[in-house]
């Protein structure tokens, strides 16, 4: 069993804005191919290009169609949506997927709280995957070790890139700016004030994992809204119809 | 500080050796891209935030390129064809041989009969430079991929209001509050929507999706309106129908700057019903009100009338474009009420949103204290912004019926006065450009041995037609003929169907790159392929000889008869110019390139392959083309790099406008600089020249952006114009189907132009639908791109086909219960033309009556490098074996091509299906397409990559 810090200074985390994800898959790919070639062991693919491709990845999108009820088995009050939803590990305060480890080799960093795995101790045992109710962890196929969001620990810190570029590969990417990086323990922060202000969300709090990473849920579309604008309040032609405004509309332009 | 035990962490690792900073080519937008070197390979790409595209973003696509750089399907040497087409057996030769080869063969072409060379160049992005060559060549059979693409958008843009949307121009992202965007899944253009709708997103700004899907962008859309497939026209006019009722219109904006004044001759039954009336200098007349009397346009703007009859001096009776256009929209088929139920959107809805149109435009309107002068000599003190703006794509213009209804979002975002102007819709130079500065169409052999002009153009009436002396069509795909006038793009789709049938003749050899027309960029594709193999009764193939360049083995390969192997993109040089599809925005005129941040000896063992444009300089040479050799008859340009930089188009103008002059200095026109690319490198590998801030709007009324366009090389003279609500062209093509003119239309063709050339915007039904019982085929069929696999169609990403495999058919809800159909299930799905067996997944978020797939996901056996048993082969399907590229029969025995009267667009999405359950799982989707043999083997079982470095 490993243990946890008992609280960390700065909890690191990434903010998610579910309003304007539109579920690109770039930040999915600018993380794999930023961290194949970085920490730790490379996430291979097997059978790349054969008839089961199955690799790993740190970060997924998963899309889901959800239909607006007023209670389950309901009739839909609005047409049926689709939800993008990227999800990689969250840097739990309250890791599972750490204090399950047999050998030490999943641990969470004292000074920003960012979930590792030193793959050096991993033994590929597995057992974090199952305590993750994220489903958030990956075993290498080939290395056997497993693989985890970084939250780009190896270019946050790092001095051979250029200081605005020290963000997670996926925050970089994203196209849609839907993806958020900063210190969630800091009530200030421009991640923390995003959070206060859209009513950002845990994943699944009943777990008690106290994820770090936030969730901003969609605004409301038009079928939720009322009050539409009225454009016979807004007509100008009056009895005279739309060729005898056009009169009074063309004289007053001179 | 960490507790002892904590491990440590090497928090600042080294990167990268070297970062070349160059162009994507994973898909159609050209962002820009920083490659991290590493040992000599590529370790990491990520975008340049100093690039005007991308601004550092990129997408899914952008970031898989390594897979694509290091694809196990990229071709490693020139091929002979061995085997019988579609075989795939081939054997590698040298490029001397391959040169030879096709040297031999196009040069007895060219010394027979030039046109005999069919040149097609599908999603290229070197058009000025191939479709030159083919100039010089003198085959006036050229195009890229616009005819299967979008030319609707792109002819009903330039027709109406001198540009469409994506490369030339966009919503003004920084100040829009209402912005509408029309069949667009998730592709053109890819990053800068993303960064747009993020940024409207921040500023709480609604954005409503228009697309019978609801992903990507419409499922993030406030507001989503599932649109039945084909319907768009009618939904949009009746949007007009609402503003005009409501006098929500810009009368100072259609004064000023559209033909909404201008008098339209009234003569039923004479050549000039329809035209513009116009004084003896051809100057195009309007009645002023305070004078009674017919004055030229430039004359009197503000005091024009705008309704009326009037009657010339000559006696002809003439009436103002908006009283025509008031009566034709206020007419109650374009009420709310009677197109709700084709179009799928509630009379509520339609009504709602043209309140939320109108409230932005007029009573949320912008104001920007910036003066301007027009080009009327006018001096403002503000520019005055409608604060709504539209982007439209495939899901519009692949109809039949596309161009009007491309044309009429145009009107009616002239309508709202919001084209060009703050919070509007906003031109990219060398756009706005009107018809009438771009070529016509050319396509007569000189004595020179060239082409007399340009391929492509915009046709002014029926004298810009492409007809031989005996009345026979010049083109082989048959573009600018009466099947489809205005077709500026060419009609690729149409080429090898018309090649295999000899007509209008037989050619020689048929030479394409980077078109996959043995399978996703055709329709019929089965039947594609079997034209392809079809021989005549003396045992040869019925297209003699194809030529083919690619960088990898696609279905396409192997129906070739020698293949040229490209480069990928990290490996060429390109120039992404001014004088083709260029980079610029709204605020800046921009170009840029490509180089080879790698080389490609130093990417595969053995491998040696060419960067098709350049070898195209070497062939130009050998078959001593013009413009391609020296006096003494000596290759002209050593490469393409050689071409960009010294090759100039117009005294001055070259493909870069970047660094011009021999000291480097100069913007836009200058001499040749031998170190133009130095410079480009230096700077990211593009060049931005800022629109000054007063010539920022209204563009093509602005005396100060006219100045500055042609002081930058991109027009010789100012060259303002009049937006275009009322078509001239097109009364022209329909007054000559009534029989007016030297050039008339043949009997079976005049009643289809007559009902669809209507000056002013109007909805027809799509052609197969009106074609076909509409009760045996009830549904729709269309497909969407994929944000992550749009246009980088290659399955033999590792990555991105991890993401991306296999493409179920989504069936609505509705349709799934009455079928039967779950998850998983497979169904036959009939067209008139043909069946296919597929997987299908169920979904609610569609329009009821539309069936939809992912495009291009599905591959023949044996290609791209792909296991017999991929997902792509076993699961993933093309919807194009039920589109046939022709209509159904009418019992007439005449061939209707499935496309745009107009412009001839391929109408991928006219489709009309029905759907069955089916017996399964199926071994494979049907119909089965056979087998190819691979030429470069099949990829590695297993990736790691980047495992040297960590």
């Amino acid at each position: 069993m490993t243990s946890l810090p008992q609280s960390t200074d700065r909890k690191l985390g990434l903010v998610i804005d579910l309003d304007i994800c539109v579920g690109c898959h770039a930040c999915v790919v600018a993380c794999k191919e930023w961290n194949t070639g970085g920490y730790g062991a490379p996430l291979s693919d097997q059978d790349a290009y054969g008839d089961e491709p199955v690799g790993s990845w740190l970060n997924r999108v998963h899309t889901f169609e959800v239909t607006p009820r007023a209670e389950p088995g309901a009739k839909a009050v609005a047409p049926a949506r689709v939800v993008h939803f990227p999800k990689s590990c969250l840097h739990c305060e309250d890791a599972p997927c750490v204090t399950v480890c047999p050998t030490g080799a999943s641990f969470k960093r004292s000074d920003d709280g960012i979930v590792l795995v030193n793959e050096d101790w991993c033994i590929g045992c597995g057992l974090c995957a199952w305590a993750c109710p994220y489903g958030a962890r990956e075993m290498d196929g080939a290395e056997k070790v497993m693989k985890k969001c970084t939250l780009c620990v190896d270019r946050i810190y790092n001095e051979n890139i250029p200081e605005e570029d020290r963000v997670p590969s996926c925050v970089r990417t994203c196209p849609a700016k839907a993806r958020h990086f900063g210190d969630l323990a800091d009530p200030d922060s421009d991640v923390s004030q995003m959070v206060a202000e859209r009513g950002g969300y845990d994943l699944m709090p009943e777990q008690g994992t106290k994820p770090v990473n936030k969730y901003l849920p969609p605004r409301p579309k038009q079928d939720d809204l009322a009050e539409p604008i009225n454009l016979a309040a807004l007509a100008e032609p009056k009895a005279t119809g739309f060729l005898g405004w056009l009169d009074d509309a063309l004289t007053r332009i001179g | 500080m960490p507790p002892l035990d904590e491990p440590h962490v090497e928090l600042s690792p080294t990167v990268s050796d070297e970062i070349r900073r160059t162009t994507c080519y994973m898909c159609a937008c050209r962002c820009g891209i920083n490659v991290h070197l590493r040992d000599g390979l590529v370790r990491y790409i990520e975008g340049n935030k100093d690039h005007p595209v991308n601004r550092g973003v990129l997408c899914a696509k952008g970031s898989a390129g390594i897979m694509q750089h290091y694809s196990p399907a990229r071709l490693m040497k020139p091929l002979k064809r061995v085997g019988p087409r579609g075989s795939g057996e081939f054997e590698e030769i040298s490029w001397e041989e391959a040169l030879t080869l096709a040297t031999e063969r196009l040069g007895k072409v060219r010394a027979d009969d030039p046109k005999k060379l069919a040149f097609f160049t599908g999603r290229d992005q070197s058009q000025s430079f191939t479709s030159f060559w083919a100039q010089q060549f003198g085959t006036p059979n050229y195009a890229a991929h616009g005819g299967f693409c979008s030319v609707n958008m792109a002819a009903a843009g330039i027709y109406t209001m001198g540009g469409a949307f994506w490369e030339f121009g966009s919503p003004d992202w920084e100040r829009t509050k209402m912005f509408m965007i029309f069949g667009v899944a998730e592709d053109h253009d890819s990053n800068p929507i993303k960064l747009g709708l993020s940024r409207l997103k921040e500023r709480g700004a609604k954005i409503v999706g228009v697309n019978p899907v609801r992903t990507g962008y419409n499922a993030i859309a406030d507001e989503w309106v599932g649109v039945t497939p084909g319907t768009d026209a009618l939904f949009i006019l009746s949007l007009v129908h609402e503003l005009v009722k409501a006098g929500k219109v810009d009368l100072d904006y259609l004064l000023r700057y559209t033909n909404a004044p201008w008098l339209v001759v009234d003569n039923p039954g004479a050549p000039d019903d329809g035209m513009f009336a116009r004084d003896q200098h051809g100057e195009p007349l309007v009645w002023s009100r305070k004078y009674d009397e017919a004055v030229p346009a430039k004359a009197n703007r503000l005091g024009a009338a705008m309704k009326g009859v009037f009657t010339l001096n000559d006696g002809r009776n003439v009436r103002p474009v908006f009283h025509t256009l008031a009566e034709k929209y206020l007419d109650t088929q374009y009420a709310p009420e009677n197109v709700a139920e084709a179009t799928g959107v509630s009379a509520a809805t339609i009504r709602r949103l043209a309140a939320e149109l109108a409230y932005t435009a007029f009573e949320e309107s912008i104001e920007l204290d910036q003066p301007w002068t027009d080009v009327y000599g006018e001096r403002h003190a503000k520019m005055i912004g409608r604060p709504v703006s539209f982007h439209a794509m495939r899901g519009i213009s692949a109809h039949s019926n596309g161009f009007q209804t491309c044309r009429a979002i145009h009107v009616l975002q002239l309508l709202l006065g919001s084209v060009e102007v703050p919070g509007g819709f906003r031109f990219k130079p060398p756009y706005p450009k009107p018809m009438e500065g771009h070529p016509a169409p050319h396509g007569t052999l000189t004595d020179a041995g060239t082409l007399n002009g340009p391929h492509l153009g915009y046709p002014r009436g029926p004298e810009s037609l492409l007809f031989e002396d005996d009345g026979s069509p010049t083109r082989i795909d048959k573009a600018y003929t009466w099947d489809a006038p205005m077709s500026a793009h060419g009609l690729m789709h149409m080429v090898i169907s018309n090649a295999h049938a000899g007509d209008p003749y037989k050619i020689d050899t048929l030479f394409m790159y980077m078109a996959n027309m043995a399978w996703n960029s055709s329709m019929n594709t089965r039947g594609v392929m079997e034209m392809l193999e079809d021989k005549d009764e003396d045992g040869e193939y019925k297209i003699p000889y194809i030529i083919y360049s690619d960088a990898y083995s696609s279905e396409m390969v192997a129906y070739s008869d020698l293949v040229l192997p490209d480069t990928t993109y990290l490996e060429r040089h390109d120039c992404i110019s001014l004088l083709d599809r260029p980079i610029c925005e709204p605020e800046a005129a921009a170009d840029a390139i490509r180089w080879p941040v790698v080389e490609p000896e130093t990417q595969g063992y053995e491998r040696d392959v060419r960067g098709f444009q350049s070898a195209l300089c070497d062939l130009g040479a050998r078959l001593g083309l013009p413009a391609f050799v020296k006096e003494d008859g000596s290759q002209k340009w050593a490469d393409y790099a050689d071409y960009i930089v010294n090759h100039e188009r117009r005294p001055g103008v070259g493909p870069l406008a970047g660094w011009r002059g021999e000291d480097g200095d100069a913007d836009g026109r200058g001499a040749p600089n031998p170190k133009q690319l130095e410079k480009y490198i230096e700077n990211g590998g593009f060049w931005v020249g800022h629109v000054p801030e007063e010539a920022q709007f209204y563009k093509f009324a602005n005396q100060h952006y006219q100045d500055w366009a042609v002081k930058i090389g991109l027009f010789d003279a100012p060259a303002p114009y009049t937006m275009q609500l009322y078509t001239e062209t097109l009364a022209k093509f329909r007054n000559a189907a009534r029989g007016h003119g030297e050039r008339v239309p043949p009997q079976h063709l005049r009643e289809r132009i007559i009902d669809t050339f209507d000056p002013l915007p109007i909805w027809y039904e799509p052609f197969e639908q009106a074609g076909v019982d509409n009760d045996e085929y009830p549904l729709h069929a269309i497909t969407q791109r994929p944000a992550a696999m749009y246009h980088s169609w290659g399955s033999q990403n590792a990555w991105l086909r991890q993401i991306h495999g296999r493409n179920p058919l989504y069936v609505p809800g509705e349709v799934c219960d009455a079928h039967g159909l779950k998850d998983g299930d497979w169904a036959h799905v009939t067209s008139h033309h043909g069946q296919i067996t597929v997987p299908v997944a169920r979904m609610d978020a569609v329009n009821g009556k539309t069936l939809w797939t992912w495009n291009a996901i599905g591959k023949r056996k044996g290609a791209w490098a792909l296991s017999d048993g991929a997902p792509e082969v076993t699961k993933g399907f093309l919807l194009n074996h039920l589109i046939h590229e022709l209509l159904p029969p009418k019992g007439d025995g005449l061939r209707w091509a499935n496309s745009d009267p107009i412009t001839g667009q391929a109408a991928w999405y006219d489709l009309r299906v029905k759907i069955e359950k089916a017996d399964g799982p199926l071994d494979a989707p049907l119909p089965d397409t056979g087998k190819q043999k691979s030429p470069v083997g099949k990829g590695p079982d297993e990736v790691r990559y980047g495992e040297e470095w960590t």
